[in-house]
């Protein structure tokens, strides 16, 4: 394989990648504060949805994504009333909530099928977008993957060296100590969950902005449980969760990519590529991990307040 | 275009003759079932299209219709018989997956006459309907043929059933038909509704030096893909040229209304048998999208030549001579392939590169 096409193949990764990392991350967040949101799939819709409306009646992107952001999270609200203030089960709610998104963003978008709008463009930064091989890939994207990168950093930051991801961790281990320390477990879940659909919103904004600027029912195709598997496999960590979207859309891309080049290989063995590399390459690494306890502890359970 | 003009006039004329008998019953009460949402430019977009065409032409004579999103299976079985129970005449059942559960349905309710798409079974009271895209495909390839640089053309397909490998056969006969240098490179995404995975598949195909691209997938992102990288483009089910005004070199076109005019016509006329038709360009359920003014005109006339000799019988997409992918003859010349064989068709043809998943 020549360079130019390394080149290709590392460029589709970081695309494909970006809506993974983006859902993933925020998944990963409300998780680490104790709440697992099935409602991925459907806060993806309808963040996608909402940005190409946005984008489209205002003719101005940043409108677009800050309209996915914002719906997302909006619609997550709902999912934190029921799932956190009304203490009702999580997972039946977190499903409702995708089978709601399903349907409502089909609703919104009806007048929308059809229509296209210009996209997000690459925004190549000078200099370093001409390094050899990675330089395409990182630095030769739109302002969203950006946008991913920058998310992504912080959100490492903020999980492993501040004051408010201790707190966001100790609220997802042990409500009731996170309680008596004089912390406030529901806001916290509240934030969690709310930044959770903020990001969903987000990942759909970048499908139906950058990645194929047009609305389609259901455009998302299953991004949303595949992020909600790459938070497990990467047993809730900020850095694992960035190495399983891409190994999972390295080999995505790998598939397509084999296919022409003609290898005799089963294209249903290749569809399998991403699942199975990302299994084996996080089952790995959790090896290394040891036993220590990979979940956070009251992951799924309700918090009832205690006075 | 000749066909339909006559079929439609030949409809009016019944109509206008007709009408006096049923002007005083009740209207005939047809239902419909979809398998996916209707505003997705894609197969149900078409028979819901299909649907409001006859909806209006028949006036108060007829009363629609439609259930959609309805998953294959018992849910679909559901579905059909609701609509049977509470007075429908006609039932069209649109996805392949319907065919078992009416059949069940049909069972019950041997006053309710049943329509399935693309299926093979039929019954007293249930017949079936598929449409011949395979030779929109035949023409498309022929535009694909002359407008390629790279002699490369790219494929996104979703499965590789036969409905999909003739698809891809007829265009690389289409192809090679006016440019036997140029190959085909087919993508296998394995999901009809992935417009991000349809998409990455087209980029991969372009970079594997495709100029000219096309697909077998729900969503237009491939079209589209080709309007952002500079190639060309060709569409399927319905025109997509506003997803690539630049990029659209035409498109493979599904129209139902002329098989369900027919049908809710003989059962109007109390004539209406339970027969398998496979309508084509002939009968105008496949047509073809205005041609990109980029084609040479020397093309376009070709292109109409082909069509208007498949229209007459003149010419088969699959007649002999044809070679499989190894060079090896399959059909003889002065031979063409049966319908039969069409229907179960699982190689590929030459000029299509990489090998056929098993």
């Amino acid at each position: 394989m020549s360079m130019d096409i390394i080149e290709n193949i590392l460029f589709a990764t970081i695309r494909t990648g970006t809506p993974l990392l983006l859902v993933a991350l925020g998944a990963m967040i409300s998780e680490r504060s104790g709440v697992l949101n099935l409602g991925q799939e459907g806060m993806i819709l309808v963040g996608a949805v909402c940005a190409f409306i946005g984008a489209y009646t205002t003719d101005s992107l940043l409108i677009g994504v800050a309209s996915g952001l914002a719906s997302g999270a909006l619609f997550s609200l709902i999912f934190a009333v029921i799932a956190i203030s009304l203490v009702s089960s999580q997972i039946a709610t977190g499903l409702a909530l995708t089978i709601f998104g399903t349907g409502l963003s089909a609703f919104l978008g009806v007048d929308y099928v059809g229509l296209s709008i210009d996209g997000l463009d690459e925004q190549p930064i000078p200099l370093l977008h001409s390094i050899p091989l990675i330089g395409k890939a990182f630095f030769a994207q739109d302002l969203l993957v950006y946008g991913a990168f920058i998310l992504f950093a912080s959100i490492y930051y903020v999980m492993s060296r501040t004051r408010l991801g201790l707190i966001i961790r100790a609220v997802g281990e042990a409500p009731a100590v996170a309680h008596s320390m004089g912390y406030r477990v529901i806001l916290v879940r509240y934030a969690t969950v709310m930044f959770g659909g903020a990001m969903a919103g987000l990942g759909g904004a970048y499908l139906s902005l950058a990645y194929t600027p047009m609305w389609t029912e259901g455009m998302s195709a299953g991004r949303g449980w595949i992020a909600l598997a790459l938070v497990v496999f990467a047993s809730w960590r900020t850095e694992r969760v960035l190495i399983g979207a891409w190994l999972f859309a390295f080999a995505s891309i790998l598939h397509l990519v084999l296919q022409g080049f003609g290898y005799d290989i089963s294209p249903n063995l290749l569809a399998m590529l991403p699942y199975l590399a990302t299994i084996i390459a996080l089952v790995m690494m959790m090896q290394r991990a040891g036993t220590a306890q990979l979940a956070p502890r009251s992951l799924g359970q309700p918090y009832y307040p205690q006075n | 275009m000749k066909a339909p003009t006559l079929i439609s006039l030949g409809l009016s004329a019944a109509l206008a003759l007709s009408s006096p008998l049923h002007a005083a019953e009740d209207p005939l009460k047809v239902g419909f079932v979809y398998v996916s949402p209707i505003g997705d430019a894609g197969w149900t977009y078409m028979h819901d299209r299909a649907r409001k065409i006859v909806d209006k032409e028949f006036g108060d004579r007829v009363e629609t219709t439609y259930v959609e999103s309805v998953s294959e299976g018992s849910d679909s079985q559901r579905v059909i018989r609701n609509l049977s129970a509470n007075g429908h005449d006609l039932i069209f059942t649109t996805s392949f997956g319907y065919m078992n559960p009416t059949l069940r349905v049909a069972r019950q309710f041997p006053n309710v006459r049943y329509e399935h798409a693309t299926g093979y079974k039929t019954a007293e009271n249930v017949g079936n309907y598929q449409a011949r895209a395979y030779q929109g495909r035949y023409l498309a390839g022929m535009a694909a043929g002359a407008m390629t640089e790279t002699d490369t053309i790219g494929y996104v397909a979703g499965f590789p059933i036969p409905e999909v490998l003739r698809g891809i056969n007829a265009f690389t006969l289409g192809v090679r038909e006016v440019n036997p240098d140029a190959s085909v490179s087919v993508s296998w995404i394995n999901s009809w509704h992935d417009p991000a995975k349809e998409r990455e598949s087209a980029a991969s195909l372009i970079r594997q030096d495709a100029d000219v691209l096309t697909m077998h997938a729900d969503s237009p992102a491939v079209v589209q893909a080709a309007q952002d990288e500079g190639v060309y483009g060709i569409g399927y089910n319905s025109n997509m040229k506003s997803y690539g005004p630049d990029a659209h070199l035409t498109s493979v076109m599904m129209h139902w209304e002329p098989i369900y005019q027919e049908k809710i016509q003989a059962v109007l006329n109390d004539s209406w048998e339970p027969e398998s038709i496979w309508y084509g360009l002939s009968e105008g359920v496949v047509k073809m999208a205005p041609m990109h003014s980029d084609i040479p005109e020397a093309v376009v006339e070709r292109i109409n030549t082909h069509r208007d000799a498949l229209i007459n019988g003149d010419r088969e997409v699959f007649q002999g001579p044809i070679n499989n992918q190894d060079g090896e003859e399959i059909v003889a010349k002065g031979d063409a392939l049966k319908d039969q064989q069409l229907l179960e068709i699982n190689w590929y043809v030459e000029g299509i590169e990489g090998k056929l998943p098993n």
